[in-house]
């Protein structure tokens, strides 16, 4: 589903180059982990390929179901199913948040040759998907993540990705800044997710949100490059031992 | 001296080429007006509350000629609305497109009898409001205007009243003066559309009494040739509601000065402007708020969005009398600059003799924010229908100020409109 070949990206600001020559092949209905130490590149994997301006690809491609995602605009890689959980999802005051769901749903819905959902069938749809995420009737009246909480704010990336429906979602560290609790209902939410034909790219420090969200592949990143891939087993390892053994291995 | 000497030549020259009516109950109050612009002068690029704004335009002896504007395109303002409609086509009142004013409780300044209640409204906030600050195109105003409603209130108005002007003659120039009188407890909407003239003048003078609510909404339409000057005078009683909210899209000039005064306790005034411009685009707020009582309330909320060179001016000033004890005034400006063209001019005063009062303010300029930008559009939503969520959001704080929901819908539609035409 996604396939990326050696990416190369530098900042656009200061020519600094972050990836190195990332391959990474992400197959439909499958989950899998990127982990890595404190800038590795992994965030800018994520904000790359959702569009986000300030970096510049000097090299290689991104496909999703073979269609190159780096060429499109950052709506139109949204429409073509592409979804990012931010790491800190970003507040819109003056913006509600069922007003701005639904205009994403169906401006989505739009670029996609769909017909739009009515008033009532959007209210429905979302107000069961919110439910099972704990998001109550007057979290979806404030703006857009003002006020919220750190885990009101990852649920309701959740609530959107479960509304947007998309085929490929990267969750940006989705599991920082929650409790346990918290990590559970998220974690839920995105299971409720899984199916065959949508895939997840999981980017954590932790080990720990793996235990909710189990993965068929999980990848080490560093220094702006996949240096090992490998089961499950792989982030127990980096749980017990840190990054430092596998850094050495790859030296 | 021969800067200020050439001020009040221009202020003779001008009423020297006016048709100043004479006599009747509004005599004394014209005459006073007269000698009032003799003494200050007309506003010249050099007077303090002039620095931002170039008057040339708006005191010349002619108009500059301005197209009527076709607005077809869009239903009128305010149609959903039962209301009470009086039509002024080039500053001058159409009976013909008219609902009937005197079934209304309104009187035409045309035709008022000579023995008239707003014998000692009209002018009389003017004058009041020519202190500290000279507003010399008020005093024009009422020493010439011929045109203008008369109303006052006593208990509760059923419908609003809506005010609309058009345009039919390219050099048209509209003086206009409406008094309104709210008696004790009594509450009025007044809704405002147009301006409907090559030049426009209006004066418009409120008289709060003492738990009296007034509500005023006013849209300064796509015309964008005209050329405006207006200014709000009011005073308002103990326990009083003041709101008045502006929307402005485009506009070559456009000057809107607001003089409130609050003289009863536990008094409330909310004055909110929204302003769009793109290109050859001048729109100034000029509001001053007086606090002469205790425990009021003061609300500025005035918001711009301005691209591709268009100049916006804020000059707001709050004025917390001796004893006016626990007065809360808050005033904010903002702009959004939509490019690096566009320019925002801002000169936020306090200035307060009590010592236990509640006074915020806060002025900014800036650009969209790209990462709420980014944010929307990694949903799915496209470029300008993102920047158009954006720039509403901005202007929520001041289409808030409107109570009516019906009527902040149908500005949002309004707005949303606007901001679709300027992509086109």
């Amino acid at each position: 589903m996604l396939e990326i070949k050696n990416l190369h990206v530098k900042l656009e600001e200061d020519d600094k180059v972050i990836l190195k020559g990332v391959d990474l092949t992400v197959e439909a209905g499958k989950v899998h982990a990127i982990m890595g130490p404190n800038g590795s590149g992994k965030s800018t994997l994520s904000y790359v390929l959702s569009g986000r301006d300030g970096y510049e690809v000097t090299d290689g491609s991104a496909t999703l179901d073979g269609v190159e995602l780096l060429e499109m605009e950052p709506e139109e890689r949204a429409a073509a199913g592409l979804f990012l959980a931010f790491q800190y999802p970003v507040e819109i005051p003056g913006v509600g948040n069922m007003t701005f769901l639904r205009t994403a749903v169906n401006a989505q819905r739009k670029a996609r040759g769909e017909a739009e959902l009515s008033a009532g069938d959007f209210l429905k749809i979302v107000r069961e998907k919110a439910k099972a995420l704990k998001i109550d009737a007057e979290m979806m009246k404030r703006p857009v993540n003002v006020g919220f909480s750190g885990g009101e704010k990852k649920r309701n990336e959740i609530l959107q990705m479960a509304m947007l429906e998309p085929k490929m979602c990267i969750l940006d560290e989705t599991d920082s800044g929650l409790d346990v609790d918290a990590m559970k209902l998220v974690a839920d939410g995105v299971n409720a997710l899984r199916s065959e034909g949508r895939a997840f790219l999981v980017i954590t420090h932790y080990q720990r949100l793996l235990d909710h969200i189990k993965p068929d592949v999980v990848h080490i990143m560093a220094d702006g490059r996949i240096i090992k891939t490998g089961g499950p087993e792989l982030a127990l390892e980096v749980e017990n031992n840190g990054y430092a053994n596998l850094l050495a291995e790859v030296q | 001296m021969a800067v200020a000497q050439a001020k009040l030549d221009a202020a003779v020259a001008r009423l020297a080429g006016l048709d100043l009516p004479q006599g009747g109950w509004s005599g004394g109050a014209r005459a006073d007006a007269v000698a009032r612009l003799q003494a200050m002068g007309l506003p010249a690029k050099r007077d303090e509350y002039w620095r931002y704004t170039d008057p040339t335009t708006l005191t010349a002896a002619t108009p500059v000629a301005a197209a009527p504007f076709d607005a077809s395109d869009e239903a009128q303002l305010f149609d959903a609305i039962d209301r009470v409609r009086l039509v002024f086509v080039d500053g001058v009142f159409d009976p013909a497109q008219s609902d009937d004013p005197v079934a209304a409780g309104v009187e035409l300044l045309s035709q008022a009898a000579d023995i008239h209640w707003a014998q000692g409204l009209y002018g009389t906030l003017e004058a009041r409001g020519q202190n500290p600050v000279a507003r010399p195109l008020a005093a024009l105003n009422t020493a010439a205007a011929t045109e203008g409603v008369l109303i006052r209130v006593t208990g509760q108005v059923a419908k609003p009243i809506h005010l609309v002007y058009l345009q039919e003659s390219d050099t048209s120039d509209a003086i206009l003066h409406h008094c309104v009188k709210l008696e004790e407890g009594a509450e009025l909407t007044l809704l405002e559309s147009g301006p409907g003239a090559a030049r426009f003048n209006q004066v418009l003078e409120v008289e709060v009494a003492d738990g009296a609510r007034f509500h005023h909404i006013r849209i300064q339409g796509r015309d964008h040739d005209r050329r405006l000057a207006t200014h709000i005078f009011a005073r308002l009683g103990a326990e009083s509601l003041f709101k008045s909210f502006t929307l402005t899209a485009n506009g070559v000039m456009t000057r809107n000065e607001a003089v409130l005064e609050l003289t009863g306790d536990d008094a409330m005034a909310h004055i909110a402007g929204a302003a769009l411009g793109n290109g050859d685009y001048h729109h100034d707020d000029t509001v001053f708020i007086t606090h002469a009582a205790e425990r009021c309330e003061s609300r500025q909320v005035f918001k711009n969005v301005l691209r591709n060179g268009a100049v916006g001016v804020f000059q707001g000033k709050i004025l917390v009398k001796p004893g006016a004890q626990k007065t809360d005034g808050y005033q904010i400006s903002q702009c959004l600059l939509l490019d690096e063209a566009a320019q925002f001019l801002a000169k936020p005063e306090l200035e307060i003799y009590a010592d236990d009062v509640k006074c915020s303010h806060g002025s900014t300029s800036g650009a969209i924010d790209d990462t709420a930008l980014y944010y929307l559009r990694s949903r799915g939503v496209p470029l300008r229908q993102a920047q158009s969520l954006l720039v509403l959001a901005f202007l929520a704080e001041a289409i808030d100020e409107i109570e009516d929901e019906g009527i902040a819908g149908e500005i949002r539609l309004r707005l949303e409109a606007w901001l679709s035409r300027q992509d086109g």
